[in-house]
């Protein structure tokens, strides 16, 4: 019996460390889409809360810590980052192997990102567990901030190596300009 | 010259070069300092007449002095040399000059100037039109020049970056600063952006004195405090450029464009600032005065000559005049004479002006002429008695005034207001939502008033964004030399230059009033006064007032032109930055990605997606080999091919059978569950949006296949749909695309590959044509689907992606041992084009489901999107080009795409045309040609031959018209 061997959107492209800040990948036990159906967010709020220990987040908000998250994505959208879950009333569609999952962490993090997408990245404005769908460049993605200076990225599994790229040329640029002084 | 100061100025410690000469600087001064501390004043040549031209100006203003930095791939034009900083080996280069920029052989233009007035091109270049592109650009672009990019790809690393405040503060000279710091003390989020790289503005070139000590000492308090406030950001060299909607700024930051080695570094940045509240403290920049032959190098504004005097400790002229119609600017002969250095004459055309220094005032008088080929030698005065003298002079300061900068009030269509006391423009009240402007931007006149206003208008600022703050204690400053009388030109017959960027003179201005070219913005098309390079912030407000003056009209009538964006050229490297080459977009890479590489194949993008077109075997040595090939491979044995770039909508909810039925034209409520069918999708205009498969995967739930290139398009449909058409149902989508590597696996010996990899035995009696389900592939769940785009018997199998890299190299190896293996588009487009499978080719956003054949598939049962749209008459008339088969018959036995349809004997003429052929291929499986296209009435014209026309490339032909399906037209095979 033949078995196939799986790898990870970012197998080939990381880690990279530039400028004292690393750019690593995450592969998560499973990440699944959950989007409640008409009036049963609480429900499925429950349930989550009853499988993983974590709640549908508000939006632009993640719930939960590392070893199982849920990161809001979109209107009723929101995705379970950690153990699988199926929680009654809601669409449930497995993600697992449709994002990559970037952690960029370090004292250029939030810097490389204000190279990549519009939004406001300031620790006031955009807290540990504040999340937005983005651009990262020119791809779509979802940020969250996991810390003073770590933040996850999720882009689909197909652009991984476009977005390793883009952080790499932002870290690149900002390590030169740290230089000119 | 460079002045003897006390100040302990450092030697000159570094050099560069301009036009290949070695040129002597000291850190921290710009070209145009140093070029002046070595007495050189010719540094260009105008833009039209090719006259000699010195630096007017020390700041970002500058008409004259435009310079090329660099040379090959990396050079770059356009740079204002009182900008650039000088480093070690810098390369400067002058412009528009050849041979060389003394003897520069196009200044005959200036002998033909008599010819070259307002409007000559539109008057003189009128016929033959034919010589418009091909001779008169090409020699009025030679003639007429700024610098040049050198023809070659610039690699140098540029940047784009986004930065976020409560206020943004521009500009750092006193208004800013005191703006600066009452925000930064309230403890805002501030960012301060300042061109220059130095803070401080006009108080780093005064003489002055800020609460009893130099100004100097209170700017370097200033920006210690700045810069050790954790909630400010300083942004020096970075010029602000633009003004948008809600708060966001536009700003470029020259950021290593002043080291000698940038390394890494890019060399400039372009910023987006989205700041709740601004303070626009831009200062205001110095206007000349008219007069006959004004322009030559050493006339200079008389607030840039001191500035090189008091910052830099050079003087632009041994023997300095002053012509000025102002208090403030008797502060340069002031300033020069207590630096030792000969202020020959002051002419102030106002009789009752006062000297403030030392130094031979002529009041009442003016200046005249100049004379000098390559450089000021000599003034005319005439004074107020009117008798004529002439005064040896190097350097004539000039000013006529102060216009504020109220550029980038003006980038929302606010217009500037016209202000009788201070003779100027200033920004209108409210002009841009959430802008206050301070400071002489705002036409304060004294460093005492700069000060008020920057800590009022931050103040406001604050108080906007819901903060309230007290009056700081204001800074004791200088209060005087604000007095001031309009003075415009000196009557003359000799040529008075306006517009120096663009060889504009008063002559120019009066002949465009004269022939009727009377509101400002016709006056500015004619002229070219105000255009690129310094679009008019020298000239400007001059050029209205003798245009006023010509119409017969007052400033405020004339009113002004519009002020767009950018304020300050921005590179397109610095706006485009990370997308030369590949970064222009996204690369989309499938699983099988590298596998495919290791074949060899080359790729064709499709979207954003690389998809491999064919994969070359030993001995191939052209794609077609490899086509044949593989499409013969499928038609005999089996091949594979990566179909996860088709889009994968996940539907789930109650609801989702209404959402299939109400998108597609055909019904997918009475789908059974583990079956496929194939379906249309119409626009609301009733025209065909894509097509593809759809899957029952359970009751309420279903897997929708779009195209590749639709798949963003269907998802924002479907998206559409829900939120704005029909809220009410409960449904959810998701786009599934990438989470499934899924693979086509075509051919009479599908089922024996399928068999080795599938968790089997599997009982294909179970599998009819058109089923689906989930199934285990090598011991991972997976899905299976019977469906076909080659007409073979065909199957897509899927993975999760994870998987996709080693389940392609599994079906590889096991398809060799069959005598199969992997087929790219190629062959996947002749296999379709055989079975009259359409694509996006076909339905490519003109055609309807009439057009195609597919006019039984709306469904007559149920509504759908399209489905009143489509049926209007004119989009059922039989004589539309509608969709049939073409065969080469004649002696060429090729098709081309793109080509258009004849009858026989008709002109191959637009009038004639009857169609065009939307794909072609040559087919190995029935040796021939074979196209698609569409044809008038086509599938009534069944056996006729027209012929066939490509004008693009020269091909002819005669095409017999036949039914679409090519190859077993039955679908036996596929259905096994």
């Amino acid at each position: 019996m033949v078995s196939l061997v799986p790898k990870s959107p970012c197998a080939d492209l990381l880690p990279l460390a530039i400028a004292e800040t690393t750019v690593s990948e995450v592969v998560p036990e499973a990440i699944t889409l959950v989007a409640p159906f008409k009036g049963k967010k609480k429900t499925v709020s429950d349930a989550l809360k009853a499988e993983v220990g974590v709640g549908f987040p508000a939006p632009g908000r993640m719930t939960g810590k590392q070893d199982a998250r849920c990161i809001w994505v979109g209107p009723e959208q929101a995705l379970v980052i950690g153990p699988a879950v199926s929680p009654d009333g809601a669409a449930v569609t497995d993600q697992s192997d449709g994002f990559a999952v970037i952690q960029i962490t370090g004292p250029m993090a939030a810097n490389a990102l204000a190279r990549l997408t519009p939004i406001d990245l300031r620790r006031d404005h955009f807290k540990p567990g504040h999340t937005a769908r983005t651009l990262l460049n020119h791809m779509t993605c979802s940020i969250t901030r996991l810390g003073a200076a770590s933040f996850e990225i999720l882009v689909f599994r197909s652009m991984a190596k476009t977005a390793v790229h883009e952080l790499t040329e932002a870290l690149k640029l900002l390590e030169g300009r740290a230089k000119l002084s | 010259m460079r002045l003897d100061r006390s100040g302990g100025d450092v030697a000159p410690s570094l050099s560069f070069t301009f036009d290949g000469e070695t040129v002597r600087a000291r850190k921290g001064e710009t070209v145009a300092a140093a070029l002046l501390a070595n007495d050189i004043r010719l540094v260009g040549r105008s833009f039209k007449y090719h006259r000699p031209r010195g630096i007017w100006s020390a700041g970002p203003e500058e008409p004259n002095a435009l310079i090329t930095l660099g040379r090959g791939a990396a050079q770059t034009p356009n740079q204002r040399a009182t900008v650039q900083e000088v480093y070690e080996g810098l390369e400067v280069s002058s412009q528009n000059r050849w041979p060389s920029l003394k003897t520069d052989l196009l200044s005959v233009n200036d002998l033909a100037a008599p010819f070259l007035g307002a409007g000559f091109y539109y008057k003189t270049f009128m016929w033959p039109r034919a010589f418009w592109e091909r001779v008169y650009e090409p020699v009025i672009r030679r003639a007429a020049g700024l610098g040049a990019l050198s023809g070659a790809p610039d690699q140098e690393p540029y940047e784009k970056a986004y930065a976020h405040c409560d206020l943004l503060v521009i500009g750092s000279g006193p208004s800013g600063l005191m703006a600066a710091l009452v925000a930064a003390r309230a403890g805002s989020d501030v960012i301060v952006a300042e061109q220059d790289h130095a803070l401080g503005g006009r108080l780093l070139a005064e003489v002055e004195e800020i609460d009893g000590a130099p100004a100097a000492d209170w700017v370097a308090a200033a920006v210690a405090e700045l810069e050790a406030a954790p909630n400010v950001r300083v942004m020096s060299r970075t010029t602000v450029t633009g003004v948008y909607d809600q708060g966001t700024y536009g700003a470029i930051e020259r950021t290593a464009m002043h080291v000698a080695d940038p390394g890494a570094a890019p060399r400039q940045t372009f910023w987006r600032i989205v700041a709740k509240a601004s303070i626009l403290a831009s200062g205001a920049i110095e206007r000349g005065i008219a007069f006959a032959n004004n322009d030559r190098p050493g006339v200079m504004a008389a607030g840039a000559v001191r500035a090189y005097a008091n910052r830099w400790g050079v003087s632009p002229g041994k023997s300095v005049t002053v012509f000025a119609n102002n208090d403030d600017a008797h502060r340069t002969a002031r300033d020069l004479a207590a630096a030792g250095v000969t202020v020959a004459a002051v002419i102030d055309p106002r009789a009752d002006a006062q000297a403030i220094g030392d130094y031979p005032l002529f009041s009442g008088a003016q200046v005249t002429g100049t004379t000098g080929r390559l450089g000021l030698t000599d003034i005319t005065i005439r004074d107020a008695s009117g008798k004529d003298q002439s005064v040896w002079t190097d350097c004539l300061a000039v000013s006529g005034g102060w216009n504020p900068s109220v550029h980038l009030t003006c980038h929302m269509n606010g217009r500037p207001v016209w202000n009788e006391d201070l003779a100027a423009f200033v920004p209108a009240p409210d002009a841009v939502p959430g802008l206050f402007p301070a400071g002489s931007a705002d036409g304060a006149q004294s460093t005492a008033d700069c000060l008020r206003t920057g800590a009022e208008a931050a103040i406001a600022a604050l108080e906007a964004l819901g903060q309230t703050t007290e009056a700081p204690a204001l800074p004791k400053a200088e209060n005087g030399f604000t007095g001031h009388t309009p003075f415009w030109l000196v009557p003359g017959k000799k040529r008075a230059w306006l517009d120096m960027a663009n060889d504009v003179t008063v002559k120019d201005v009066k002949l465009a009033a004269q022939e009727n070219f009377a509101s400002v913005e016709h006056m500015k098309r004619y002229t070219t006064q105000g255009m690129a390079p310094d679009q008019g912030k020298n000239s400007n407000v001059a050029a209205l007032a003798i245009l006023a003056d010509a119409t017969g009209r007052t400033i405020p009538q004339t009113g002004t032109t519009t002020f767009r964006p950018p304020f300050a050229p921005v590179p397109l490297s610095a706006m485009g930055a990370g997308a030369r080459g590949k970064g222009f977009a996204p690369e989309r890479f499938t699983t099988s990605h590298t596998a495919t590489e290791d074949l060899g194949a080359p790729f064709v993008e499709a979207g954003l997606w690389y998809r491999p077109s064919y994969y070359p075997r030993a001995g191939e040595t052209t794609w077609r080999q490899s086509c044949d090939r593989e499409v013969q491979m499928v038609r005999n044995a089996v091949g594979v091919a990566d179909v996860s770039t088709l889009g994968k909508i996940d539907i789930q909810g109650p609801d989702a059978a209404a959402l299939l039925d109400f998108v597609y034209t055909n019904m997918f409520s009475t789908l059974k569950v583990g079956k496929v069918r194939y379906g249309l999708m119409l626009r609301e205009d009733g025209h065909v949006m894509d097509d593809g498969t759809t899957a029952r995967l359970g009751e309420t739930h279903y897997v929708m296949t779009t195209t590749t290139a639709a798949a963003g398009q269907v998802m924002q449909h479907l998206d559409f749909v829900l939120q704005a058409l029909r809220p009410d149902w409960d449904v959810r989508i998701a786009s599934a695309t990438e989470q499934w590597a899924q693979f086509a696996v075509a051919g009479p010996k599908a089922r024996a590959l399928l068999d080795v990899v599938l968790d089997g035995p599997i009982d294909w009696a179970a599998w009819p044509f058109m089923s689906c389900g989930n199934i285990g592939v090598a011991g991972v769940p997976g899905r299976l689907f019977r469906i076909s785009f080659s007409g073979e018997e065909g199957f897509e199998v899927a993975v999760p992606a994870r998987y996709g890299e080693a389940l392609y190299r599994l079906l590889l190896s096991q398809a060799s041992v069959l005598g199969g293996g992997p087929y790219g588009m190629e062959a996947l487009n002749v296999l379709r084009i055989e079975k009259g499978f359409i694509t996006h080719s076909e339905i490519h956003g003109r055609v309807t489901a009439f057009d195609i054949g597919m006019e039984r598939m709306i469904s007559a049962k149920k509504d759908c999107i399209g489905k009143t749209m489509a049926a209007r008459p004119g989009l059922l008339d039989p004589a539309r080009e509608r969709l049939v088969g073409l065969k080469p018959t004649g002696a060429v036995k090729e098709l081309t795409a793109g080509a258009h349809l004849f009858n026989m004997g008709a002109e191959a003429v637009r009038l004639e045309d009857q169609g065009y052929i939307t794909s072609v291929c040559y087919s190995p499986t029935l040796g021939s040609f074979l196209g698609l296209g569409f044809l008038k009435s086509g599938p009534d014209r069944i056996g006729e031959t027209v012929q066939m026309v490509d004008h693009l490339r020269g091909v002819k032909t005669e095409v017999e018209v036949c039914n679409p399906v090519f190859f077993d037209p039955e679908g036996g095979r596929m259905r096994g």
